[in-house]
């Protein structure tokens, strides 16, 4: 009895429509890779408009890029790569059944996360209180040139964006976080996991190429 | 060593299974109740739900047609005036490609169908499934809001700047409303690609994949790249009219031109999603009533996920006379001519198959017969318009407004009610009246030349497209048209008759009325809950009709798929026992 019960937790998980585990861990990390083709896409739409208008613009985009606060864009990426290291570590706790390293490693990435958004967010009002909003708002004086709110449209929609998918990948590990706390994952199932390891990994790589493009250039 | 090397090898003990004709459980009564439908993961069901939708908004999207050509009667105002004019073109724009053309086949037809075909028992992701169906919907709400709330007039291409100033605010629940659509579109293409790779039956290899399975794999591969272009464009002209952000508003630095790029770097893949299902469906039809192997698989095939491919790089001639470079122009010109060959491919490889085989005229052969006129009727001039200098002088013209009409609605729509007549009767288990498809068929075919083939004269005549008011000389022409689209509407009309009556009064129909080797045909009709009893076995592809009967209800011996697995383990391990007393 004891070895058919064993076998039950070892396939609990697996859906009616499948035929074993492997099928249905295969089939949902290539659905996530599926997935995280389409925002590359759909974040290739603004990084197309960031280029055609940096070849309009040149100059303003090196004048603009001046009023970014290189420092704490840098502090953000090293926060930001040392999350993509914790979601990594956390997966490898599922496979290895180290349930407390899987909470603890959660817990980081969502602190890391978290420290992510408040110096965005202080990044954010410093532009506010300077009159530098998006579009047709815009009232910054500093910047001697016309078409100086394109820049910042286009720089608030980037990482506005990206920013978006920050906060939607913290509610995803809390869910997870809540799943591992009852034990949920282990050996044989942490597709979970992984697929939001997978996603928390493009949300990175989207913010590298974010921080040269407009922090870097000037 | 050689133990080891046997022990590896698989076995699989098949047998035959007869599906079983007219069985008294199926996956439409299994599970009773309108909440069973609401919260089902069947794809079956959510393919019905689908289909159930999309009929409204056909229905919706044609009665703005009619109501369109009805004005036209007349050179001057007839019964609507010019605002209202503007608001009707936009939505029957909108919601036929939204909400009718781009579901059709993908989402309503190909969700029953695949995991059929494909010999597995749902999608990959059942529940994203179903999901996909609500965000439709929610979609879907978006809109009719906005419809009742005053509409809009923008066209259905939201160009700017116009969208972006015009001061109806309706603009900004339709686009949210296309772009919460389009992430349906972008789940059922996911959910279909991973399932074609990953869930297909044991000896279903890519080669002996049908037809129309190729078909859903290339549209869900320009799903899922175009439509997030689409929806980053429609965000950014939310927010342009939100927060006034200037990236398309030349009153601000911005571009529309670029607006356009972005638009149709989704929208003229997008007219392939419109088609190319339609493609699958008519290679189905045409090998199955001719009772014959498909001619040119790999060729048929590999057309469609080249048509994908150029589809990508042809967006360009919607803008001939938008401001682009000349040389931008010529190369777009070019690429617009390459669609050309794997679209004639596939024509030529439908022809032969038919060549010398055994035709039979039901109705879904003869919309594939329309669908072959009419497409390509619309594929030539589809070719004169990419010509430059053409281009030039019908842009914007009744001319165009008829090509596309030739290749939705005389293609894909055509194909979309040879599919809906061919797999009717695994849908409902019924037949319907083959008397008054034919006439319904017939009045449809003439109704649709009436209405778009004086359109071609009157566009070269220079009649400008989306004009309210004309000069009296197209006026023989625009009415021929109108009567035109009134018998199309009768032709629609007696569909809804018989295809009611077959769902309340019809017989009952076989498990395989039109003797196809295809997968879906060999599960009773209607298909089982979850499609199969025993996960079948694949051995010969689709179209073998030179293979007996017998060499394709194959299915693994013993077990039952999955389902009432107590049996199967016990009866596995007998098995098991048994090979180890050998």
């Amino acid at each position: 009895m004891s070895q058919t019960s064993a076998i039950d937790q070892l396939t609990a998980h697996v859906q009616h429509h499948f035929v074993d585990s492997d099928q249905q861990f295969e089939s949902a990390k290539m659905g996530m890779w599926v997935f995280l083709v389409t925002e590359i896409l759909f974040f290739g739409g603004l990084f197309a408009a960031y280029i055609v208008y940096r070849a309009w613009y040149p100059d303003l985009y090196i004048m603009a890029s001046e009023q970014l606060d290189t420092f704490w864009g840098g502090v953000n990426t090293v926060v930001l790569i040392g999350s993509s290291l914790t979601v990594a570590m956390a997966i490898r706790s599922a496979q290895l059944n180290q349930q407390k390293g899987i909470v603890i490693n959660l817990l980081i990435t969502i602190a890391l996360a978290f420290v992510f958004m408040v110096i965005k967010y202080f990044e954010y009002s410093h532009k506010f209180e300077l009159g530098i909003f998006p579009g047709a708002y815009y009232t910054f004086e500093g910047i001697d040139h016309p078409q100086a709110n394109i820049f910042f449209s286009i720089y608030y929609m980037m990482t506005g964006l990206h920013g978006v998918h920050v906060i939607v990948g913290i509610g995803l590990m809390v869910w997870l976080l809540v799943k591992a706390r009852k034990g949920v994952f282990h050996s044989n199932y942490y597709t979970p996991v992984e697929i939001t390891g997978l996603y928390w990994h493009l949300v990175d790589i989207i913010w590298i190429f974010l921080f040269p493009l407009l922090y870097l250039i000037d | 060593m050689a133990t080891e090397e046997t022990a590896r090898i698989k076995k699989l003990q098949v047998q035959r299974y007869k599906p079983e004709e007219n069985p008294k459980v199926h996956f439409l009564n299994a599970e009773k109740g309108i909440w069973s439908w609401l919260t089902t993961i069947d794809h079956k069901r959510i393919g019905i739900m689908y289909l159930a939708s999309i009929a409204v908004f056909f229905f919706i999207g044609g009665m703005l047609a009619i109501l369109l050509r009805t004005e036209l009667l007349t050179p001057a105002q007839n019964f609507v005036d010019a605002n209202t004019y503007n608001q009707i073109f936009t939505l029957h724009g909108a919601i036929m490609i939204f909400f009718f053309l781009i579901p059709s086949v993908p989402a309503a037809l190909g969700n029953l169908i695949l995991p059929l075909q494909l010999g597995c028992k749902d999608v990959a992701f059942p529940r994203l499934n179903l999901a996909s169906y609500y965000i439709y919907v929610i979609g879907a709400l978006f809109t009719l809001t906005a419809i009742f709330t005053g509409g809009l007039d923008t066209g259905w291409t939201f160009y700017t700047p116009y969208s972006s100033t015009t001061s109806g605010s309706n603009v900004l629940l339709m686009t949210l409303g296309i772009f919460i659509l389009g992430f349906s579109s972008i789940l059922t293409g996911l959910n279909f690609i991973v399932t074609i790779h990953k869930l297909r039956a044991p000896g279903l290899t890519w080669s002996k994949l049908p037809l129309f399975q190729w078909s859903l794999y290339a549209t869900s591969i320009i799903q899922v790249l175009a439509t997030p272009v689409l929806a980053i464009t429609l965000l950014l002209l939310t927010m342009e009219r939100a927060l006034s952000i200037g990236i398309f508003d030349p009153n601000l630095g911005g571009d529309p031109v670029l607006y356009q790029h972005f638009f149709w770097f989704y929208s003229h893949p997008a007219v392939y999603i419109m088609i190319v299902p339609g493609f699958g469906v008519i290679s189905e039809i045409i090998s199955t009533f001719s009772k014959k192997t498909i001619f040119g698989y790999w060729a048929i095939a590999l057309s469609s996920l080249a048509i994908a491919f150029i589809g990508f790089l042809v967006w360009g001639h919607h803008m001939f006379t938008a401001g682009q470079s000349s040389l931008a122009n010529m190369v777009f010109s070019f690429l617009t001519f390459l669609v050309g060959i794997p679209t004639g491919i596939k024509i030529f490889n439908w022809l032969a198959t038919m060549y010398k085989g055994s035709i039979d005229m039901k109705t879904p052969m003869l919309y594939a017969m329309v669908f072959l006129f009419l497409f390509t009727i619309g594929g030539f001039t589809g070719i004169m318009l990419g010509a430059l200098s053409v281009d030039i002088h019908v842009h914007d013209t009744y001319y165009v407004v008829a090509h596309f009409h030739y290749v939705m609605m005389g293609g894909m729509v055509m194909a979309f009610l040879g599919g809906l007549h061919y797999w009717w009767p695994k849908m409902f288990g019924k037949m319907y009246s083959e008397y008054w498809a034919k006439i319904s068929c017939a009045i449809i075919f003439i109704g649709f030349n009436m209405t778009f083939l004086p359109q071609f004269v009157m566009g070269s005549q220079g009649m400008p497209r989306r004009y309210y008011n004309y000069i009296d000389q197209f006026q023989p022409f625009h009415q021929f048209s109108t009567i035109g689209s009134y018998v199309l509407g009768i032709g629609f009309f007696i569909m809804f008759g018989y295809l009611l009556h077959s769902l309340l009064r019809g017989k009952k129909a076989t498990a395989n009325p039109w003797g196809s080797r295809a997968l879906e045909w060999q599960v009773s009709s209607p298909a089982p809950q979850h499609n199969f009893e025993h996960t079948p076995v694949i051995i010969n592809g689709p179209y073998d009709y030179h293979k007996p009967m017998s060499e394709f209800q194959l299915g693994i011996a013993g077990s039952h798929n999955g389902h009432g697995s107590d049996a199967d383990i016990s009866q596995t391990n007998k098995e098991q026992a048994a090979d180890k007393a050998k």
